[in-house]
């Protein structure tokens, strides 16, 4: 921060009353102008001081009531009042999970793609598609996966999909949401990489995978593994693409097909008919799952950190 | 014998080719998924809209979308116009006055914190601070709610783009006098101007297809709401999901979903094509 712009009085000695007082009042703007916006940028601190602080103090009462229960109960029953966190962490995880499976291979195979092999002529095209993918609304997936996906799935695999919902099928609509997004991160990280080095490594007779595997990913790692975390950040808080197709099972249900719950697709489905001890436990659920995301974009925050995009 | 008749030279093309196929193999699942989305949603999507989509209300029997597409529309707009204040401020702080120093650090890693929230949490957070208190849902908390969404990303624009302008202009401004407040908003500011456009479009697109923060705040209405943000105000992400979840047994109201989602989607679509346009004027 800088200090007063404000001009010493002896300074201005020779000019006139007027001019003297122009300049002054101008230094003055500029010291307001400053306490204005850095007002504006604490704004944005007290911000998330205030969103975990009123997350906290509205999930106190359950937190106090269910103690270490929340976390071992495997069951979210509101009629008897038994509210176990386990099923929808349990669901938030694994869905998140399988996104990651599906998605990493593919946006880093459409990456490389995009970088190494593609023709010049459709490089730029298909990187603006999919960036404007990117920007799809998460409920368009949502419904999607409850049209088109969960019914196909249920017919070509009966036996594995018995009900086509599940935390299979939200995991697989997950992971089409944030194809795209890796995508972007990864292909952005790889251009960052100077054409010198892939030239040398071709001029010593490397093949193109030779060169993506030695050369390129190793430079870049860290924003690779970043843009990853990235995404399974917004996987883990995904609402919309996740409620429509996990089938809300409120029971533990420790299987890879199986219906089951997430954190915010529970908080989605139950929130708004909810009072008293079952609103004070889902406002605990919610503190969970932003202290689960709090910890990964961290964590994606330090591995980006060197890397010269800087992505949403 | 010739180099390319060796086993280990012949190995390592066939993995390459392997690998190379394997990309294909990705980019044409990764597209296909993401066209397969778009193809149900123009199928299903065209033939639920017509004119009267656009001007009739929500009602159980069908209707249109009217009053919903103006609740997002008048929802979005004030979330973006007070999230344009307030994140280029905030922005511009960081980028001119910050310096180096370990204020900037936290905030700009809270930024980033706030970037990728999720955004039920907003709505937690909105319906705790402003809803309980308040004691109804209300345009006001939408408004709200969105803003938080959009701050975030105002700020990271502003911040990068005037990170763009040359120090050297800066200097030009002061050795001809000017104040340091007169160069940001006469320098700084018109040369950035694009650039910091093209973020507040691409958050107003973002915001105006979310849909989680709106379940505890605005909340949803199948009335005509213009500019009554006092009390709960229809909008187009609500109408989706209530009409495909608990009204998804009325099947005409499951196919205005679908319009909606087409309405929805192409408007974003389109947003992101300006945004995109914008920022290539400036380059």
């Amino acid at each position: 921060m800088s200090t007063s712009n404000a001009i010493p009085a002896s300074g201005l000695k020779h000019l006139s009353d007027a001019t003297r007082k122009r300049l002054q009042r101008k230094a003055r703007i500029d010291v307001w102008f400053e306490r204005t916006l850095f007002a504006f940028a604490l704004a944005v601190l007290l911000l998330l001081g205030a969103i975990i602080a009123s997350l906290m103090l509205s999930s106190w009462p359950a937190i106090q009531r269910y103690g270490i229960d929340f976390f071992t109960e495997n069951r979210w029953a509101a009629n008897v009042e038994v509210f176990g966190a386990l099923p929808a962490i349990y669901g938030t995880l694994l869905t998140s999970f399988i996104a990651i499976v599906i998605a990493v291979p593919v946006s880093f195979g459409i990456a490389i793609f995009l970088t190494e092999q593609c023709p010049g002529f459709l490089r730029q095209p298909l990187s603006t598609l999919i960036e404007l993918l990117a920007g799809i609304p998460s409920i368009i997936y949502g419904m999607w996966g409850m049209e088109v996906l969960a019914p196909l799935l249920r017919t070509w695999f009966p036996s594995v999909f018995p009900a086509g919902t599940g935390l299979a099928t939200a995991g697989i609509i997950l992971a089409v949401m944030i194809i795209p997004f890796i995508t972007a991160v990864a292909r952005d990280v790889i251009n960052t990489v100077p054409a010198v080095m892939r030239e040398s490594a071709y001029g010593l007779g490397c093949t193109t995978w030779e060169v993506t595997r030695r050369v390129i990913l190793p430079s870049v790692k860290g924003g690779l593994v970043g843009g990853v975390v990235l995404g399974l950040g917004r996987a883990l808080g995904e609402t919309m693409a996740v409620t429509f197709v996990i089938g809300n099972n409120l029971f533990l249900n420790t299987t890879l097909t199986g219906q089951g719950t997430s954190i915010a697709a529970l908080i989605a489905n139950q929130f708004s008919e909810s009072d008293g001890n079952q609103r004070s436990a889902l406002l605990a659920l919610g503190l969970i799952l932003f202290l689960i995301t709090f910890a990964v974009l961290a964590f994606a925050r330090y591995l980006l950190r060197n890397s010269t995009g800087r992505h949403a | 014998m010739n180099i390319s008749q060796t086993p280990l030279y012949r190995r390592r093309k066939r993995l390459n080719q392997l690998v190379m196929v394997l990309c294909q193999l990705a980019t044409l699942i990764g597209f296909a998924f993401l066209f397969a989305i778009l193809f149900t949603l123009v199928t299903k999507g065209l033939g639920a809209i017509s004119p009267s989509t656009f001007v009739e209300r929500t009602r159980m029997t069908g209707g249109g979308l009217g009053n919903a597409i103006w609740g997002t529309f008048v929802m979005t707009c004030a979330a973006t116009v007070i999230g344009t204040v307030i994140g280029v401020a905030a922005g511009t702080w960081l980028a001119e006055y910050s310096g180096k120093g370990v204020m900037a650090k936290i905030i700009r890693f809270i930024n980033d914190i706030l970037l990728s929230a999720p955004s039920i949490i907003i709505g937690l957070f909105i319906y705790a601070v402003v809803v309980v208190p308040m004691g109804n849902f209300s345009g006001w908390a939408g408004v709200l709610a969105l803003t938080v969404i959009i701050v975030p990303v105002v700020i990271r624009s502003t911040e990068d783009m005037l990170r763009l302008i040359p120090n050297s202009l800066r200097e030009a401004a002061a050795a001809l006098g000017a104040h340091r407040w007169w160069i940001i908003v006469r320098v700084c500011y018109s040369g950035a101007r694009a650039g910091i456009l093209t973020g507040i479009l691409l958050g107003f697109a973002r915001i105006s297809g979310e849909t989680a923060p709106l379940l505890f705040t605005s909340l949803n209405s199948n009335q005509w709401n213009f500019f009554d943000l006092g009390s709960e105000m229809a909008n187009l992400p609500m109408t989706i999901y209530q009409n495909m979840t608990i009204n998804a047994f009325i099947p005409d109201l499951v196919a205005l979903a679908w319009g909606g989602a087409l309405i929805l989607t192409a408007a974003i679509l389109i947003l992101n094509i300006a945004a995109r346009y914008f920022s290539r004027q400036r380059s």
